[in-house]
């Protein structure tokens, strides 16, 4: 049986890990696994997505979204359902917990898979490795066989089934519930949206101060676009977070992308990709970023940029 | 406090990297440097020793010419470094990787286990996990921000639905990102006196880890087969000589963009 790690905030499953849950059940009997508030009323909605059964858990220990408690409930699990293989949808927290469950059980993981299938009734998945630039198929030696899906990888698709949700125990180890949440804070969004924009300025470190970022607004304003950011300045205070592009900020799909001092790590890689055109400005010539932009511009965006808005001005105006 | 930094060698990021389609291991015989991201790590554990004192030690897994490229971290201002080399450790995954650094970390006993966001090869950010998992230890991951008593450690975490902040007794293991700090850049005097700071090189049997449970034999997952990526369209990649921003001007037109 392949259990599927169903990550749920506020009540909701995240689209990634129903996208796993689909995969899954294309491949064998699925089932799958919501921890934490809420999470026996949360199970219910995996049969519809082709589970045949789901597991439920929800202890104090599973309140706040850590890890290691996860790491607990879902090894007594594989223990009591001798699962062969559990799959998550890529996510900060499903990351902690699968690397944690490898350690546990001395079981594989593989990371960043972008599809799963079944080879002479063995599980193999594909994942693309350096930087994209390779295809790499792995497999797993013994099981369990654990896996990391790249988030937005896998469609989920609902099959309008049901499933029985059966509620579990576990004990925790001592040292899984020292970490504890103090705070949490949602930035909520402020300004045009950049997930309906058809044009996307986008700055990363390169710009060297927060101040960079008045450059990208004119040249965003001149082109009628929005600003985007990556993670590296998110989190150093330059934007704000709900501009951030990427595995843990948004997906983004505008008709061109203009990625200004951005390097091009592969989680920012995966929020953007979809872009119809893809401009980079980076003055390092071996940044990732020229490995995937249709236009790579090799020179310093402080000279770039100020002269490309005045140009889109000039030639907007005309 | 006394502070151990999970550093990495990797291939150089000039370098054109590949997969020995024989061993189906990544070709780590070309220019190599320290993992661009664990400087943070480096960084972040040079400072909070700056503010209360303490030992900064970094552990790593790698081949022998390792040390060259840890010799930039104790230059940064690093005391001391401790290499785990050891042929029966080359190819080890996760579960191997994290065994042995588990072993070498237990050792060490320090009150802070600092890694970085990501190798830049494996590109997995989940190292930390498994490790604080074998050491029995609380975990904070993806933390871009870091504060400490001395007793416990608190930090700010980014993760897809806005920020969390964490707090953990120490012992325990932090995963830090690349935009916690800005990394020094190593003094002359820092590169001088490198050379001569204690520098281990440890076996699997100093250890105690058994041959068979690292390298290939200790590993869960395998390579079955390298294939070349989706093939992607047309791409242009120009040098800006003073006329970049016409040339972009002039594509975005043909291209209906604008
Ligand atoms: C689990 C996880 C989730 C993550 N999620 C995200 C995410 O959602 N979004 C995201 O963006 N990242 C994410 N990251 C971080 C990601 O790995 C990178 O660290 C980050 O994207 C780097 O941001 P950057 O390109 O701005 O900075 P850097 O990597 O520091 O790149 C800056 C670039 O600017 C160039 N530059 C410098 N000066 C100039 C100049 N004057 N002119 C032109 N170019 C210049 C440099 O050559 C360099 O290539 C995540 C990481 C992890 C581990
Ligand atoms: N061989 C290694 N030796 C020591 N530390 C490592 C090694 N590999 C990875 N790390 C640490 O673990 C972090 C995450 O690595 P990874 O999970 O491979 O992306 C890195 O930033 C380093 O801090």
């Amino acid at each position: 049986m392949i259990l599927v790690y169903l990550e749920h905030h506020d009540g909701r499953i995240e689209k990634g890990s129903l996208g796993v849950l689909s995969k899954a059940a294309s491949l064998g009997e699925a089932a799958g696994v919501v921890l934490g508030p809420g999470a026996e009323e949360v199970a219910t909605t995996a049969g519809a997505f082709g589970a045949t059964k789901a597991f439920a858990l929800d202890t104090p220990e599973l309140t706040a979204p850590l890890p290691q408690p996860r790491v607990d409930a879902l090894a007594s699990l594989v223990e009591a359902t001798g699962a062969d293989t559990v799959l998550f949808g890529a996510s900060v927290l499903a990351a902690d917990i699968a690397a944690g469950l490898a350690a546990r059980l001395g079981a594989g993981l593989n990371w960043d898979l972008a599809d799963l299938e079944l080879r002479d009734g063995e599980l193999v998945g594909k994942r693309p490795a350096l930087g994209d630039t390779v295809l790499v198929d792995v497999g797993w030696k013994g099981t369990p066989r654990l896996g990391l899906v790249r988030s937005g990888a896998l469609d989920a698709t609902e099959t309008g089934g049901s499933a029985p949700v059966e509620v579990f125990e576990s004990s925790f180890s001592d040292f899984s519930t020292q970490a504890t949440l103090v705070e949490q804070t949602q930035e909520e969004a402020t300004g045009p949206s950049i997930e309906d924009a058809d044009v996307i300025v986008a700055g990363g470190r390169g710009l060297g101060s927060p101040e960079g970022f008045t450059q990208l607004e004119e040249l965003a304003a001149a082109l009628g676009g929005a600003v985007a950011a990556t993670r590296a300045v998110v989190d150093a205070g330059w934007y704000p977070y709900s501009t951030q592009v990427g595995q843990t900020g948004k997906t983004v799909a505008p008709k061109l992308y203009i990625a200004c001092g951005i390097s091009g790590a592969i989680q920012h890689k995966v929020g953007m990709q979809g872009s119809g055109t893809i401009v980079a400005i980076n003055k390092d010539p071996n940044a990732p970023i020229f490995d995937f932009a249709d236009l790579g511009v090799v020179g310093d965006l402080h000279e770039i940029v100020p002269k490309l808005t005045e140009l889109v001005r000039v030639h907007r105006g005309s | 406090m006394k502070i151990a930094v999970c550093v990495k060698q990797v291939p150089d990021a000039t370098a054109a990297k590949r997969i020995d389609p024989e061993t189906k291991r990544l070709d780590r015989s070309g220019e190599a440097a320290l993992n661009a991201t664990d400087l943070n790590a480096v960084e972040e554990a040079i400072r909070l020793k700056e503010a209360q004192g303490g030992e900064v030690v970094l552990v790593s897994l790698g081949p022998e010419r390792a040390l060259e490229s840890l010799r930039k971290a104790l230059a940064m201002g690093a005391d001391r470094a401790v290499l785990v080399a050891d042929e029966a450790a080359a190819g080890s995954d996760l579960v191997a990787t994290s065994r042995i650094l588990a072993a070498a970390l237990e050792r060490e006993q320090a009150d802070l286990v600092l890694f970085g966001q990501a190798s830049s090869d494996g590109d997995g950010a989940v190292l930390w996990a498994a490790v604080a998992d074998r050491l029995r230890r609380p975990l904070i991951s993806q933390v871009a921000a870091l504060t400490t008593d001395g007793s416990t450690v608190t930090g700010k975490r980014q993760t897809e639905h806005g920020y969390d902040t964490i707090s953990a007794p120490l012992p325990a293991v932090v995963a830090v990102s690349d935009a916690i700090n800005e990394p020094r850049y190593p003094s002359l005097k820092g590169i001088m006196g490198a050379k001569s700071k204690p520098q281990e090189t440890l076996s699997l049997a100093d250890l105690g880890v058994d041959a068979a449970e690292a390298g290939e034999a200790g590993s869960r997952t395998t390579v079955l087969a390298l294939g070349p990526p989706p093939a992607r369209g047309e791409s242009l990649k120009i040098e800006d000589d003073g006329s970049a921003a016409q040339k972009i001007l002039d594509y975005l037109v043909e291209r209906r963009l604008l």
